[in-house]
């Protein structure tokens, strides 16, 4: 009966998602107040329904109800609690679930929370909503009904996937949805500001918050998946440019793109288009990615269960909705005013050299991605695309976009004198030289180019950032008015922007020293023997049997010591799930911010002994300690007084675009 | 005129993507047959991956019913696969040859002592020159051959238990009792 509930709910939802697209904007068009006012209504009502859908999934696997398919199919009665919780979006099904309860979310989350915006805007913005919900409720219901029913029914579930019974990858799919479902409240605001033909310094700062949030949460996703990858895969690698880890790449390096035009628009007025046209990227990337996951049309460790009747049915909900923009965006683009003038160098051209080089990265990435598709098509044969041709083009581009980053937030804006900037930049640019020659020469260590660079990089971006701090509060009367009120308007945007662009830093360490310094060793070891690697002596203590709530594992002992002090115990384990009998590893690991160690346990060779894979990784934390800090930095922007008071002031006046802002960053 | 092309490029560089992703959903990855069904083995001369002096060459794979299975260690369907591939060796009933693809000779010894070894031999592909003779897409890949060292069956993707009992091993039994 509750499933039926949760079907009936999730045509209800649908229902209310037609009329939140069609009346809204209708009467946003035709004129009639009525109809507009049944936005906000109809994004409750949708929300309403899709939870209840969504709880009813929920309790189907809480209750062992292994009549509905899905459940008997991802679900088992000795799954512990949270992995019953999350293997509700363990499959295809129930996470496109979760995609339309949070699409259903930010929708009503847009509704409550921008009291400030002219109710036609809002329709608009919520009706475009609706448009793409439209979409993934019916996807569901067409194609992908979570609840339907299977005869006989099973007495036990097929279990979730081992790999994801893990406490990482049960919030790792929320968060990067959120992401991606979120940049879909900027493209509705493109969408309802280009129907609007009001393309304008209001429309680029309602914009802001929402895409700097959604921002925020695919970087968590992001980091959170590679960090997944680093412990629960066994290899200790942490991205494997695999078709769909960039798949939520692509979207994020448009956002982040997006985020900084919409800055410029928003203070300068200029880029209008092209902060429009990233709007619209941004999302279309997102739903691209949904299709190459979903439809099977690539090979990848991530692939659900490709069915072409799915892919077609996404292929031409992708068609109506980027098609659709797109058209609306040549239809209209052309009208739009172009903003504020700027010379050759200028705070203008290094965000938009910064954001052309965002682009290009995608665009490659989109290439390599798809050139196994495209020579297949054209019937060339089929070739893979991996690991050489992405970082190939990650050296190439990032040291640019690193040097351009570094002077973006200290030239001025509409027009920088050359001279002065190198004046400025003289310091910084001596010391991150000197430390880059002083890594890449070996002097201290072996020396490497490579580090040197990275190093050179860090140094640059962190000493330009203090060069930023020190011309921001060079004076006490600056430094008492940051004292007295921290949460001031624009104080958030701009230590976000310093935190974040820190992050940046903190990553490029981590990456480079990771894959120059790291050591790795492949050893069998008898009980008792030890090992020494890196200064490190790894001994093992042998294997033993333990048992857990649904797997029996081999755990291996491994105690590590430094100049005879211990360091670490750690633990690894093999384990084999009872239902789906795959093995898996769970790698021991000593996290430390300057260096890992990381032991996983491979195969019993037989009295006792065993193969073990050690490895000794430097700085390898730094790389998610960047991405924490950059979702950091976004969460602090995003948090800025001035979208919440300011908004209201800027609403009512009709928004000056040459209004000079408080804060020079961001 | 030019002036609304410029606004339409994005709208036409999306619908040249759609219509290659439309083509692309015709194009199943893993089911599309090999054109090397039915023919002889591409020739290969190839040094072995335990042994850079020694080498190893299609001929080796004639006379019996073989198998060539493409892997690497930056593949992580492989790893998937492996299992499987253990099962397939422990059973006897195949000689399986690997094709270590585009991969680093050291990491790939390693794999095998880490992860147990199916194999009689492996052959070290460096450039991936012999795996564009094979027609390979992406690892992993197996090939069945007949005695006369014809391909009879290409497995894209990762071997699972069901292929393996549904296809590989019937087929097996097949060419075994041809001639």
């Amino acid at each position: 009966m509750i499933p039926e509930l949760g079907h009936f709910a999730l045509i209800l939802a649908l229902c209310l998602s037609l009329v939140l697209a069609i009346m809204p904007m209708t009467g946003s068009l035709a004129n009639i107040p009525r109809w507009v006012a049944m936005a906000k209504p109809a994004a409750w009502g949708q929300f309403f329904f899709t939870a209840i859908a969504f709880a009813c999934l929920v309790n189907a696997f809480l209750s062992n109800d292994f009549s509905v398919a899905y459940v008997a199919n991802h679900g088992n009665s000795l799954l512990p609690t949270v992995y019953k919780v999350s293997a509700v979006w363990g499959a295809h099904e129930g996470s496109l679930l979760l995609w339309a309860l949070i699409l259903s979310g930010w929708t009503i989350a847009v509704a409550t929370l921008t009291s400030n915006l002219p109710a036609v805007m809002l329709a608009r913005v919520l009706s475009v909503m609706g448009m793409i919900s439209i979409g993934f409720m019916s996807f569901l219901l067409f194609t992908s009904n979570p609840f339907e029913r299977v005869f006989p029914v099973p007495l036990e579930g097929g279990d979730l996937n081992p790999l994801l019974q893990d406490f990482g990858l049960a919030i790792h799919p929320p968060m990067l949805y959120m992401g991606y479902v979120g940049l879909s409240v900027a493209f509705s605001f493109a969408i309802a500001a280009l129907i609007g033909g009001k393309l304008d310094a209001t429309w680029a700062r309602w914009s802001r918050p929402w895409t700097t949030v959604a921002w925020v949460f695919l970087t968590i996703g992001i980091t959170l998946g590679s960090w997944w990858a680093y412990y629960e895969l066994g290899w200790g690698g942490w991205w494997f440019w695999d078709p769909v880890e960039n798949a939520s790449f692509m979207p994020w390096l448009v956002a982040t793109a997006l985020i900084h035009s919409l800055a410029v628009t928003e203070k300068r007025g200029a880029f209008k288009r092209w902060t429009v046209l990233l709007s619209l990227m941004a999302f279309s990337l997102s739903l691209l990615g949904t299709f190459l996951v979903r439809s099977g049309v690539l090979t990848s460790v991530h692939s659900f269960a490709a069915d072409p009747a799915r892919g077609l049915f996404i292929l031409i909900f992708l068609l109506i909705v980027i098609g659709g923009s797109l058209t609306l965006y040549a239809w209209r683009a052309p009208d739009v005013t172009s903003g504020g003038r700027f010379s050759t160098l200028s705070r203008e051209t290094l965000l938009l050299g910064n954001n052309l080089l965002l682009v290009v990265i995608t665009a490659f990435i989109l290439l390599g991605t798809l050139a196994p598709l495209f020579y297949d098509a054209m019937g060339w044969g089929k070739i893979s695309v991996g690991f050489p041709w992405f970082n190939t083009m990650f050296v190439i581009f990032t040291p640019l976009m690193v040097v351009l980053m570094g002077l973006g937030p200290m030239a001025r804006w509409k027009h920088q004198a050359p001279a002065e900037l190198l004046r400025t930049y003289r310091m910084a640019l001596l010391a991150s030289l000197a430390a880059g020659i002083l890594v890449a020469l070996p002097l201290l260590h072996d020396g490497s180019p490579w580090a040197g660079l990275a190093v050179f990089l860090s140094v640059w971006l962190v000493s330009s950032l203090l060069l930023s701090l020190r011309q921001r509060y060079r004076n006490r009367a600056s430094i008492g008015k940051l004292l007295k009120n921290p949460a001031a308007r624009g104080n958030g945007s701009y230590f976000g922007m310093v935190i974040a662009h820190l992050g940046v830093a903190v990553f490029i360490i981590g990456v480079t020293f990771v894959s120059l310094f790291e050591e790795e060793q492949d050893v069998r070891m008898s009980p008792g023997q030890s090992i020494d690697m890196a200064g490190y002596t790894f001994r093992f203590d042998g294997v033993r049997s333990v048992q857990g709530p649904n797997y029996r594992a081999d755990q291996g002992t491994i105690v590590v010591t430094r100049a005879g002090k211990q360091e670490a115990q750690l633990t690894p384990e093999k384990r084999t799930y009872t239902v789906q009998t795959k093995p898996m590893t769970e790698a021991g690991i000593n996290a430390g911010l300057m260096r890992d160690i990381y032991v996983s346990l491979g195969e019993g060779l037989g009295g006792g002994d065993w193969s073990l894979r050690l490895y000794y990784k430097p700085f390898v934390r730094w790389i998610w300690l960047g991405g924490l800090l950059i979702a950091l930095g976004g969460l602090l922007a995003a948090l800025d007084r001035r979208y919440r008071i300011g908004v209201r002031r800027y609403a009512s006046t009709t928004a000056p675009a040459s209004r000079k802002s408080l804060a020079p960053g961001a | 005129m030019s002036r609304y092309l410029r606004y339409l490029t994005p709208l036409l560089l999306f619908l040249l993507l759609a219509g290659l992703l439309y083509r692309g959903l015709s194009l199943d990855p893993k089911i599309v047959p090999s054109p090397l069904i039915g023919k002889p083995m591409p020739a290969f001369t190839l040094p072995r991956l335990a042994d850079a002096g020694a080498t190893i060459s299609d001929t080796d794979l004639k006379g019996k019913v073989s198998a060539l299975n493409i892997w690497a260690t930056w593949c992580v369907s492989c790893r998937a696969e492996h299992e499987v591939l253990l099962e397939l060796a422990r059973t006897g009933k195949v000689d399986i040859y690997g094709l270590n693809y585009k991969d680093n000779r050291a990491d790939a010894q390693r794999w095998l002592t880490q992860l147990g070894d199916p194999y009689i031999a492996n052959a070290f592909d460096a450039d991936g020159r012999t795996g564009i003779d094979w027609g390979v897409y992406g690892a992993p890949e197996t090939f069945i051959m007949d005695k006369d060292g014809i391909i009879r069956h290409k497995h894209i993707g990762p071997l699972t238990r069901e292929a393996l009992e549904q296809e590989i091993l019937p087929l097996i039994a097949r060419l075994e009792a041809a001639q």
